[in-house]
C-alpha cells in the first residue's frame, strides 16, 4: 500500500494563465466576444465604423490642396482619382483659413488677437491649476484691461483710467466708511466708481493721450470675425457670468424680499426667452431705441446679451449646487459663529461649486458653440463666414469643407474644457460618498 | 476700456437726442467713410475675397456713390447684414444706404419708409429642374415637389403661380440657399425656385450645370436696388443720381477705359455734362463737377460693372435680358443729364 499512496512533496511551478485570458486576446474575449450577444453587437459595430471610415479616410486624405477654386478642384479630382465623388477640396480652407480664424482683422495686426490669447491662458493659468506660478495672478488680474486694449487698439490711457476707477472706489470707501458707516461707505464708493467710469474716464484719458500719446492702432469691431469673435464672445460670456451666476444665486436664496424678487424675475425672464430673441434685441431693438447717431459697439450688445443668458442659466445650476448641500452645512456654519459671507465663502460655496462642476461646464460648452447664433444677425463668425466665402463665385456650392474645418476646431475647444472639467472633478474629490 | 468710453458717449448722446442731425452727405463727408448695408454673401452681388475686400454688383454701387462724394472708392465700411436685419440697420442710421438685392415693394417703400432709388437689377422668380425629368414649361409641374425657401415672397408667389394655372404642388421647406442646393442634387425635390439670378448662380456651382435647365416662366417682378432712408432727400438724390451716371454712362458710351480721354471734351453736350465739363450739374446735387466721372473711372459704366461682376463671361453667366438698355430693348433706363 505504500507505494500506492501519492503525496506531492514540491510545489508546482507557477504556470502562466491561458493564452485566451491575458493580453489582447484576453481583453478582446472578455471585452467584446463575452457572449453571443456581445459577439453580435461587436461585429455589427465593427462593420459600421468600418463603413464609416472607409468613405472618411478617403475623403479626408485624398484630397486636393492646391487650386483657385472649386471648378478647379474638380478638374484635378478628375485627372487624379476620375471621379469627384469621395474626395475633399480642402483648398478652400488654404486660401481662407486665416480669414475663418480672424475674419476681417487687419493682417498686419494678427499678433495682437494671438498675443491676446496666449496671455489669456497666463491669465487663466493660476485660476485653473494649481501649480501655476503665483505670479501669474498679477496676469489674470490685468487682463480684463489688457484684453480689449489689444483686440480694439486705441489709447493705453483708456484701460489704465477704467482700472483707476477700482482705486477709486477703494479710497472712497475707506475715507467715507468711518464717517458714515459700512452700508453708506459701500454705496458711496459704487456710485464713485460708476461716476468716475461713466464721465471721468472718457475726458481724462483723451487728455492723458494728447498729452502721452502712447496706443495702439485702432480696429474697427465691424473687421472681427471668425473664430476670433467666437472666442472672444464665448471667453467674456464664460469669464463674467460665473460670478454673476453665483450672485443670482444667493440672490435667489436670499431672505431679502426685494433682491429675491429681482433675481428670481431676471433668471425667470431671460431663460423664458430664446437666445436668438435677446440677440435681435441687441441687434435691432436697441438700435431703435437709442438715439441716432449713437455708435453703441454691436459687438458689445452681443456680448452682454449673451453673457446676461449665460448668467441666468449659471444662477440655476448654481442653485442646483446649493440645494444639494445637506441643511447640516449651513448649520455646522452658524454654529461656528460665522457671519454670511465668511460662512458662504469658507463652508458653503467651495463644496456647492465643486457639486456644479458637470453642470457649470455643461453650459460653458454650450454658450461657446450658442456664440454661432451670431451669424443670424450678420455678424461674420465662423459660420457666417462659411456663406461669405460660398458667395465668391469661385467656391460656390462648397460645404462640407468648410462645416468640417469649422466642426474640428469647435470640438478642440469643447473637448479641451470638457477634459478640463473631468480634470478638476477628480483633484477635488473628497469622497464623501 | 472701451465700454465706459461708449457708455459716456451714450448718456451724452441721450442727453443731446431731439437735436435735430446733420444731413446724411455732411456726416459721410465727416466720417470719411460711407457706411454701406450690403449682404453677408450672395454669389456676384456682395461677397468678400480672401483679403477681405468685398466686390460684387451691388457693392459696385456702394463704391460709386463712396468715390463720388469722397473721391475714394476704398472709403466704405461694408456692413454685412441678413435678410431680417436690413431694413433695421437703415431706418436706425447704422448705414447710410443699403445694397442688397432688396425688391422694391409698395410697402417696404411706404410702410418701412425707405426710399428706393432706382433699379439696378431686374430679377423675377424662375424654376430649375434636372433635364431628364423632360418638363420644357412649369405649367407641367402637376404634383412637383418644390424647394422653396420659407418665409419669403418667393413662397407667396409660388402658391399664387400654382393655384391660377389650376396645379397643385408639394413644397419643401428649406432655410438657406445653401440647404436648397443640396436637397435638390439629392433629388429631395423635383423643382427648385428662387429668384432667376440666384438659380443661374446655382446651377453654375453644379458639376455638371448641362443637367439642369431653368424654365422660361418667370413668375414674379423682383424689381432690386439700392435704398436710403425717407427724410434726407439730397442724399437720396446722390445715390440715384450715381446709378443714373452708371446707366447713361453705358448709353453714351463712356466707359472706365474712354472716359479720361472723353474728359477731355467731345461734341456731345450730355457727355459733356455727365463728366463735369460743361454745365454745373455737380454743383446742383451739392458735389463737385468731377463726382460721375471719378465713379465711372473706377468701377465702370453700368455694362461693365455687369459684365465684370455677373456677365455671360462670369460662371454666374447672365444674359442681359430685361437689364439691357432700353436703346437694347431692356428696361434699363436712366432720365437724361440734362
Amino acid at each position: 500500500m505504500a507505494d500506492t499512496s501519492f503525496v506531492r512533496t514540491e510545489m508546482l511551478p507557477e504556470q502562466s494563465p491561458p493564452l485566451t485570458s491575458v493580453g489582447v486576446l484576453g481583453w478582446l474575449r472578455a471585452n467584446l466576444f463575452s457572449n453571443l450577444w456581445n459577439t453580435i453587437l461587436t461585429v455589427i459595430s465593427l462593420a459600421f465604423i468600418g463603413y464609416l471610415l472607409a468613405g472618411l479616410i478617403p475623403w479626408v486624405f485624398q484630397s486636393v490642396w492646391v487650386a483657385d477654386s472649386l471648378n478647379e478642384c474638380r478638374e484635378v479630382m478628375n485627372a487624379t482619382w476620375g471621379d469627384t465623388h469621395g474626395h475633399a477640396c480642402w483648398a478652400v480652407i488654404r486660401e481662407r483659413w486665416l480669414q475663418l480664424t480672424f475674419g476681417f482683422y487687419p493682417s498686419e495686426l494678427y499678433w495682437r488677437p494671438i498675443l491676446a490669447f496666449v496671455l489669456l491662458f497666463g491669465a487663466l493659468a493660476p485660476v485653473l491649476f494649481p501649480w501655476a506660478p503665483r505670479w501669474l495672478l498679477y496676469v489674470t488680474a490685468a487682463y480684463p484691461f489688457l484684453f480689449p486694449w489689444l483686440m480694439w487698439g486705441g489709447t493705453i490711457w483708456a484701460p489704465l483710467m477704467v482700472a483707476a476707477g477700482l482705486a477709486v472706489g477703494y479710497f472712497a470707501h475707506k475715507f467715507v466708511e468711518p464717517i458714515l458707516g459700512g452700508l453708506a461707505g459701500m454705496i458711496i464708493a459704487v456710485l464713485a466708481v460708476i461716476v468716475w467710469w461713466l464721465f471721468l474716464v472718457g475726458p481724462l484719458s483723451g487728455v492723458l493721450a494728447s498729452i502721452i500719446p502712447i496706443g495702439l492702432e485702432p480696429v474697427e469691431s465691424r473687421n472681427f470675425g471668425g473664430f476670433m469673435l467666437s472666442i472672444m464672445i464665448g471667453v467674456v460670456a464664460i469669464g463674467v457670468s460665473l460670478p454673476i451666476g453665483i450672485v443670482l444665486a444667493l440672490g435667489r436664496q436670499s431672505d431679502l424680499l426685494i433682491v429675491k424678487a429681482i433675481c428670481v424675475g431676471f433668471i425667470e425672464f431671460i431663460r423664458g426667452v430664446p437666445l436668438i430673441t435677446l440677440l435681435f434685441v441687441a441687434s435691432t431693438l436697441l438700435n431703435i431705441f437709442m438715439p441716432p447717431g449713437t455708435n453703441f459697439d454691436i459687438i458689445l450688445r452681443v456680448m452682454i446679451m449673451v453673457t446676461l443668458f449665460a448668467a441666468a442659466y449659471m444662477a440655476e445650476v448654481i442653485r442646483g449646487g446649493l440645494a444639494a448641500l445637506p441643511k447640516g452645512q449651513y448649520e455646522g456654519a452658524d454654529s461656528l459663529g460665522l457671519d454670511y459671507w465668511q460662512s458662504q465663502r469658507l463652508i458653503i460655496m467651495p463644496q456647492a461649486l465643486k457639486i456644479s462642476i458637470p453642470g457649470i461646464v455643461s453650459t460653458f460648452i454650450g454658450i461657446f458653440k450658442d456664440t454661432t447664433l451670431v451669424s443670424i444677425i450678420g455678424l461674420l463668425d465662423p459660420l457666417g463666414l462659411s456663406n461669405a466665402i460660398r458667395a465668391d463665385a469661385a467656391w460656390n456650392g462648397i460645404y462640407w469643407e468648410l462645416f468640417a474645418f469649422i466642426a474640428f476646431l469647435f470640438f478642440i475647444f469643447c473637448f479641451g474644457m470638457s477634459r478640463y472639467s473631468m480634470y478638476l472633478e477628480r483633484r477635488l474629490r473628497t469622497d464623501h460618498r | 476700456m472701451r465700454k465706459s468710453v461708449i457708455l459716456g458717449a451714450l448718456t451724452v448722446a441721450g442727453l443731446a437726442a431731439g437735436a435735430a442731425h446733420a444731413a446724411t452727405v455732411d456726416d459721410i463727408k465727416a466720417r470719411g467713410k460711407l457706411n454701406c448695408g450690403v449682404s453677408t454673401g450672395l454669389v456676384g452681388f456682395a461677397a468678400p475675397d480672401a483679403a477681405g475686400n468685398w466686390a460684387g454688383f451691388d457693392v459696385a454701387v456702394c463704391r460709386a456713390v463712396a468715390d463720388a462724394v469722397l473721391s475714394d472708392p476704398g472709403a466704405v465700411e461694408f456692413i454685412p447684414t441678413t435678410g431680417k436685419t436690413r431694413f433695421t440697420a437703415l431706418a436706425s442710421g447704422e448705414v447710410d444706404m443699403l445694397a442688397r438685392n432688396t425688391t422694391w415693394t409698395f410697402s417696404r417703400d411706404n410702410d418701412l419708409k425707405f426710399e428706393f432709388v432706382g433699379v439696378n437689377y431686374y430679377d423675377g422668380q424662375g424654376f430649375m429642374v434636372p433635364k431628364d425629368l423632360g418638363v420644357t414649361s412649369a405649367k407641367e409641374l402637376d404634383g412637383a415637389t418644390v424647394c422653396i425657401q420659407t418665409g419669403t415672397t418667393t413662397e407667396l408667389n409660388l402658391a399664387d403661380f400654382f393655384r391660377s394655372n389650376n396645379i397643385s404642388y408639394e413644397p419643401v421647406p428649406i432655410e438657406t440657399n445653401a440647404e436648397a442646393q443640396q436637397q435638390y442634387l439629392a433629388g429631395a425635390c423635383d423643382v427648385y425656385t428662387t429668384d432667376a439670378s440666384g438659380l443661374a448662380a446655382t446651377r453654375a456651382t453644379f458639376e455638371n450645370p448641362g443637367d439642369h435647365v431653368l424654365l422660361p416662366e418667370i413668375i414674379s417682378k423682383e424689381p432690386l436696388g439700392p435704398l436710403v432712408r425717407h427724410g434726407d432727400n439730397e442724399w437720396g438724390d446722390i445715390v440715384r443720381w450715381v446709378l443714373n451716371a452708371m446707366i447713361t454712362a453705358e448709353e453714351l458710351g463712356v466707359t472706365s477705359a474712354n472716359v479720361d480721354e472723353l474728359s477731355g471734351g467731345t461734341n456731345n453736350p450730355e457727355v459733356n455734362r455727365l463728366l463735369g465739363t460743361e454745365g454745373n450739374l455737380g454743383e446742383m446735387i451739392g458735389l463737385d463737377a468731377e463726382w460721375a466721372r471719378r465713379a465711372i473711372k473706377s468701377q465702370g459704366n453700368y455694362g461693365e460693372v455687369f459684365e465684370k461682376n455677373i456677365g455671360e463671361n462670369t460662371p454666374i453667366g447672365l444674359a442681359r435680358g430685361l437689364n439691357a438698355q432700353w436703346t437694347d430693348g431692356g428696361l434699363i433706363y436712366s432720365p437724361p443729364f440734362r
